[in-house]
């Protein structure tokens, strides 16, 4: 899928300067490519290093696990087809507070693990359940307290705020969210019906 | 509200610190060994981003999407927003580090501080890579049907972009 993309926008890219003509720019494009990305890395390079650090203090002071225990009790509701006790709710929550504090790599883990304790008590192995589906609309909406690699790149490119779209992307996230938990709960009801 | 942004990070570091401390937490060590991480992550990620910004400015600079979406442009133009958060949009469900690329054109082309640029930073920061996450978690545990996850997960991130405009619309006029 990423290839896709990838090698659409070079064929387009290089087709579309040839026909409209600008061969110059492109030659310019494709030399300058690597250094523009590299320059990308550079800039926000001492921040993210800087953050994950920040980050690691919290997860060995166990704020990630006092996060968890506080979306517990909302999860449950969200989860009507898993038992309270079910592993699976606490991988859940472990993976949406990483997931907030904008611990994508300690996030990943505790997903799959997720799945998997929800796949042990899936009937159909090859079809998603309940909880699975909104568990991935949960996980896609991707609630990040502090984005940091966008706030790294603001301030690379000369912001005079570069934590200003906090409040706004936490909000545009929950919209997005009960979008997706709205959707999934209608389409859940009209299955059973 | 902007100084409400202002204040989380710095609240936010405090507060983990004040905690590390509380706990007892070997906080410089632990701060090494994060950074260590970010280190190698960032190096991780490095030739991704590099082949990302490559191909999109190839693509953006070429000038395809004005071409291609010109019956879009008066839509555009009447609601104040360059053509250019298309891509963004249509490619952020797919590719983080493609979007990432496309921020950062929107960034240096109108500046981070006007409005495309804040409506650009928001929508990178509001969603997740959708069709990835579903591939990876339902790919890990080989369920084939994924009912309505696609659906719903998609029709969210519509929902965010959506909403991100107007939000943003609302913070900074």
């Amino acid at each position: 899928m990423v290839s896709v993309i990838w090698g659409s926008f070079i064929l387009i890219g290089v087709v579309f300067s040839i026909v409209t003509g600008q061969v110059e720019a492109l030659n310019d494009q494709i030399l300058h490519g690597a250094s523009d990305g590299m320059k990308l890395i550079f800039e926000m390079l001492p921040i993210l290093v800087l953050w994950t650090g920040v980050m690691k203090i919290a997860e060995n002071a166990g704020l990630l696990q006092k996060f968890s225990n506080l979306v517990r009790p909302v999860l449950h509701k969200l989860f009507p087809s898993l038992r309270k006790e079910d592993p699976a709710l606490g991988y859940i929550a472990s993976n949406m507070a990483a997931n907030a504090l904008g611990l994508g790599s300690a996030a990943t883990p505790f997903g799959l693990k997720a799945m998997e304790e929800m796949q042990k008590n899936n009937p159909k192995k090859d079809t998603a359940t309940e909880a699975m589906v909104t568990f991935l609309i949960l996980n896609t909406g991707g609630v990040t307290i502090i984005p940091t690699t966008v706030i790294a790149l603001r301030m690379s490119q000369g912001s005079a705020n570069p934590s200003e779209i906090i409040i706004t992307s936490i909000l545009a996230t929950i919209c997005s969210s009960i979008a997706g938990l709205t959707m999934d709960y209608i389409l859940r009801k009209r299955k059973r019906l | 509200m902007s100084l409400i942004s202002v204040f989380i990070i710095p609240i936010f570091v405090f507060l983990v610190v004040m905690y590390g401390f509380y706990r007892n937490v070997d906080i410089y060590e632990s701060f090494l060994a994060g950074a260590k991480e970010g280190l190698v992550m960032t190096f991780h990620i490095a030739p991704s981003i590099i082949a990302m910004v490559f191909a999109t400015n190839l693509f953006l600079n070429s000038h395809f999407i004005e071409w291609a979406f010109q019956f879009l442009a008066p839509l555009f133009r009447l609601i104040h927003i360059p053509i250019e958060i298309l891509p963004m949009a249509l490619v952020r469900p797919i590719s983080g580090t493609a979007s990432l690329a496309i921020l950062n054109n929107i960034l240096i082309l109108y500046g981070p501080d006007s409005f495309v640029g804040r409506l650009a930073s928001t929508l990178q920061g509001c969603t997740d890579t959708t069709i990835y996450v579903l591939a990876l978690y339902f790919g890990s545990i080989r369920v084939k049907k994924t009912g309505h996850a696609l659906g719903a997960g998609l029709f969210a991130d519509f929902v965010g972009i959506v909403s991100s405009f107007f939000i943003v619309r609302l913070f900074f006029g």
